[in-house]
């Protein structure tokens, strides 16, 4: 029904003539005949096209069949920030949407702009020296990150217990494409045991793989760990929300090689999963082996200053085989997006959030461990907006009843439920999730 | 222009976040950040008129032709956005219980059960958030397989020398050797240089069919029977699928794995590189090693998520970029299996057409009808006239175009690659044929005005060695405040 094909029926006999053929067919020649049929019985088992508003009731119908909680308290890995009006619209505009990859650069100073300050925004957060265009996400610029950490004579991969499971299994399944050894360490209070890192690093180790806050919320000792790895020759590659970076210690101040982590927070929609954003920064010694694609200012013959892409000795379409990577396209848009919201927020707007999400997240904490069997997992120990509580009852029946409140409740983990707090959680969401909790175990 | 950083106003706020109604949380000092944060102090205007004028110095579909070869750049149907924004499926959490999101997972089962159809697989997954992770994502899937099997010596791939770039960097990724093998001229498989290559350390072949010429290789059955019989697999590489719905699929081409890129064949829009969606879709012996979460229908009619006993584990966070996906879905439904045919079809009718527009004074790379896209090559003018292949792209951009993929395939030279898509009219083709035509006019007459191509738009040719040499790759602010 819906082809968006402009020639019209007599210019497509126009066409056809020519190009010398009487029916499209024809074009197809190369095709075998049994090949073909079996194609077109194929396309003929499916729906047939349907007029616009009918595929928008269609797809407005399963919209409605999932459920948009009225109140969010679940983080590990996604979470439900406020999204300016601007970013969205600035997000939405058509260049940026339907544009490519910007290979002509006279044409696309707007897209490589935006990446280059992308690029320049993250190296602030991060406080790292440089950084790429961007990955798929943040679980995938962990598994990057462990490649372009590995050399010849230091192969192995340490992942801390408190990196977040996706990410745990997507380094190893990257490290099972590359024959490259990698092990998970435990962890001891909800933080990295440093006598197990201790034992693993060894001289073939290429690097640690540190999520701080980590998966379990809690703020790793990064000083101590990072001493340890680079003692023993290694690389530290410390994962982190990139919202707790305009408040917490940078990871160049808490002494990584590589920073790394996924943007979604930063204006990026919850929407089931992605897309989201990986970024990934470094320090100087390390940009050439950055994957990906990277932009660079340089100058044209008049001496404007420009924007192109950079270092593509690295990439696969000029190194084939011997690339570090094959990535090619990566989450420009969702780059463009987090720029923009940190540009709307500006440094102190960044802060605000940081610092209300830690706030109300430490109200919950606080509230929640008044009710008995509701104390922190893991007492003491320093959290951004993320924590775990025990539970004295099957955390799903607390859940549910969250749930047929309108309030989607932690995750239940290891341990209990890890809880998550942003700025967009009010006191009165709390305070309603709190006698929610408190009826649940009554 | 400038900088988001240098229009920055020290003190100027945008968005305002209220103050939370908590009490303030004791907060160790010594874990609070040192170093100033940089970034942009702007109002809301500022920010709002900041990529207003970004986005004026961006060619995107919209802005006219864009016949990007390999790249498949058609219209983006303003539906596919609107349908991405409805809050049902923005605003869901990808961890919140599968039967509050019974809805995004019928999505994920509609669009693998339509899409495996289509291209003869028998099971997806959406995992994968790009082509080249697609690929990489199939290749685990041989080795995985061949693993199962105890069959451990198969140590290469097979990759044609006219492959994406991304085939050979994908199968050394995966801890393969990769054997690149010579193409015919037209880019088809050379079979004896294959059966010379294959052996019992093959682990597989990677291939794109039509090929990177724009060429269907009729001898696709044997190809890959020559492959099986050596006991290794065939990979599709799906780049070009816009050519062949409803007229062949890779399934029945003898290929056992197959990445599709979402976002060019099911006009999800390209994003100015990416999000992108490359779903992976496999025949039933490879199923088993699917990355774990895999969308099923259950017994009882619902939708829950499978992790396969023997899966290579995780690509990606969660369930892949979901949001591309329903894109797809949406362009899908409209289309219908009708429509995809007749896309393909207008697809490879609109590359030939402009390609005997052009075929006077610019022959294709070889003979006979092409696919949806078709390769000429400069060699000949250049030798001639001195004018290069990018000398002719970039005069393209002057005549309002945007240019086709310039040198590629490497196995031609001076290449220009052009693919049309089906989205196009008669007579925007033959005002690009035009444009070309009087651009080869010109390097005959005056060389030199083409050398110095583009001088319409804000920026001339940029000195790309010199960025590589010295990089810059971030504002330097410590420069901007001498």
């Amino acid at each position: 029904m819906g082809n968006f094909l402009p020639s019209t029926e007599n210019q497509r006999a126009e066409m056809m003539r020519a190009v010398g053929v009487s029916s499209v067919g024809e074009l197809y020649a190369d095709i075998p005949a049994q090949m073909r049929q079996k194609a077109v019985e194929a396309v003929a088992s499916m729906p047939n096209g349907v007029s616009e508003f009918e595929a928008l009731d269609q797809m407005k119908a399963l919209a409605n069949k999932n459920h948009v909680f009225g109140a969010i308290f679940r983080g590990a890995g996604a979470y439900w920030h406020h999204i300016p009006a601007v970013v969205s619209r600035i997000a939405a505009k058509e260049a940026f949407v339907t544009a490519y990859t910007p290979y002509q650069p006279e044409i696309s100073q707007g897209i490589l702009q935006t990446i280059f300050e992308y690029q320049t925004i993250f190296c602030e957060l991060t406080g790292m020296s440089a950084g790429n265009a961007s990955v798929y996400d943040g679980a995938t610029a962990a598994a990057e990150a462990a490649a372009m950490c590995r050399e010849r004579s230091r192969t192995k991969t340490l992942l801390a217990g408190g990196l977040h499971p996706d990410a745990m299994e997507t380094v190893q399944t990257y490290c099972y494409g590359a024959d490259a050894p990698c092990a998970v360490l435990p962890n001891n209070g909800g933080r990295l045991d440093l006598n197990a890192l201790k034992t693993a690093l060894d001289d073939g180790v290429a690097s640690l793989i540190l999520q701080s806050p980590n998966y379990f919320g809690v703020v790793e000792d990064v000083f101590a760990i990072a001493e340890l790895v680079h003692a023993a020759g290694a690389k530290l590659v410390l994962s982190m929300n990139p919202v707790a970076m305009a408040l917490l210690l940078s990871p160049a101040e808490l002494g990584a090689d590589v920073a790394i982590g996924d943007g979604q927070p930063l204006g990026i929609p919850l929407s089931f999963g992605g897309p989201y954003l990986g970024f990934m920064a470094c320090k100087q010694d390390m940009i050439r082996k950055l994957p990906g694609r990277i932009v660079g200012q340089t100058a044209d013959a008049q001496g404007r200053r420009c924007f192109v892409l950079t270092l593509q000795a690295r990439e696969q379409h000029i190194r084939r085989e011997k690339a570090s990577s094959n990535i090619c396209s990566n989450q420009a848009l969702c780059a463009l997006t987090a720029a923009a919201y940190c540009s709307a927020m500006g440094p102190q707007g960044m802060r605000e959030v940081a610092r209300a999400c830690y706030d109300n997240a430490h109200y919950l904490a606080d509230e929640l461990g008044k009710i008995k069997g509701f104390e922190l997992a893991y007492p003491g120990a320093p959290f951004f907006h993320e924590f775990v509580t025990k539970t004295p009852v099957s955390a799903q029946n607390v859940l549910r009843l969250l749930e047929q409140k309108n309030i989607l409740g932690g995750l239940p983990v290891e341990g209990g439920i890890l809880w998550c707090a942003t700025e967009r959680n009010t006191r009165a969401q709390m305070d309603a999730l709190i006698s929610a909790v408190k009826e649940a175990i009554a | 222009m400038k900088l988001s950083f240098e229009r920055s106003v020290a003190g100027r706020r945008g968005v305002l976040i209220p103050k939370t109604a908590v009490p303030s949380a004791r907060l160790d000092g010594a874990l609070l950040r040192k170093a100033p944060l940089r970034l942009p102090e702007l109002s809301e205007i500022d920010v709002s008129r900041h990529y207003s004028e970004l986005e004026q110095q961006v060619y995107g579909v919209n802005d006219g032709f864009y016949p990007l070869g390999s790249c498949t750049m058609k219209y983006n149907p303003a539906l596919n956005e609107q349908v991405a924004s409805l809050e049902g499926f923005t605003g869901i959490h990808p961890l919140q219980p599968a039967e509050t999101a019974q809805g995004a997972l019928e999505v994920l089962v509609y669009a693998k059960e339509r899409l495996c159809t289509l291209v003869g697989m028998d099971e997806m997954t959406f995992q994968p958030a790009a082509g080249a992770h697609g690929e990489f994502t199939g290749i685990l899937l041989i080795k995985r397989y061949h693993e199962s099997r105890g069959d451990c010596a198969r140590k290469k791939i097979i990759v044609p020398d006219s492959a994406h770039g991304t085939n050979p960097a994908t199968a050394s990724m995966a801890g393969y050797t990769v054997v690149n093998i010579p193409s015919a001229p037209d880019g088809t498989v050379d079979l004896s240089a294959l059966c010379a290559n294959v052996g019992p350390d093959t682990a597989g072949l990677m291939l794109t069919n039509p090929n990177t010429l724009g060429i269907f290789d009729k001898n696709i059955l044997e190809i890959t029977k020559i492959v099986h019989d050596a006991g290794g697999l065939c990979y599709y590489d799906g780049a070009n699928m816009n050519a062949i719905m409803g007229a062949a699929r890779p399934g029945d081409m003898g290929f056992d794995v197959v990445h599709l890129n979402l976002h060019k064949t099911f006009s999800t829009p390209h994003g100015g590189v990416g999000p992108g969606a490359g779903a992976v879709g496999c025949k039933v012996i490879l199923a088993p090693f699917l990355p774990n979460r895999l969308p099923v229908r259950n017994a009882d009619g619902s939708i829950g998520l499978l992790d396969p006993e023997q899966s290579i584990g995780r690509m990606k966070s969660f369930y892949g970029n979901f949001l591309v996906v329903l894109r797809a879905l949406t362009y899908i439904t409209m289309l219908g299996g009708d429509g995809l045919q007749e896309a393909s079809e207008t697809a490879v009718l609109n590359a030939n057409y402009l390609r005997v527009l052009l075929e006077g004074e610019l022959p294709a790379a070889n003979e006979g009808f092409c696919m949806h896209e078709f390769v000429v090559s400069l060699e000949a003018l250049k030798k001639e006239t001195g004018v290069s292949a990018m000398d002719v792209a970039k005069s393209l951009i002057d005549a309002g175009m945007h240019p086709p993929t310039m040198y590629f395939p490497l196995i031609v030279h001076e290449a220009l690659m052009f693919e049309p898509t089906e989205t196009e009219g008669k007579e925007t083709l033959d005002a690009a044929a035009s444009a070309v035509k009087s651009i080869l006019a010109r390097a005959k007459t005056e060389p030199e005005a083409l050398h110095a191509a583009p001088v319409t738009t804000p920026i001339g040719r940029p000195d790309e060695v010199g960025a590589a040499r010295n990089p810059i790759l971030r504002y330097d602010f410590m420069e901007a405040a001498k």
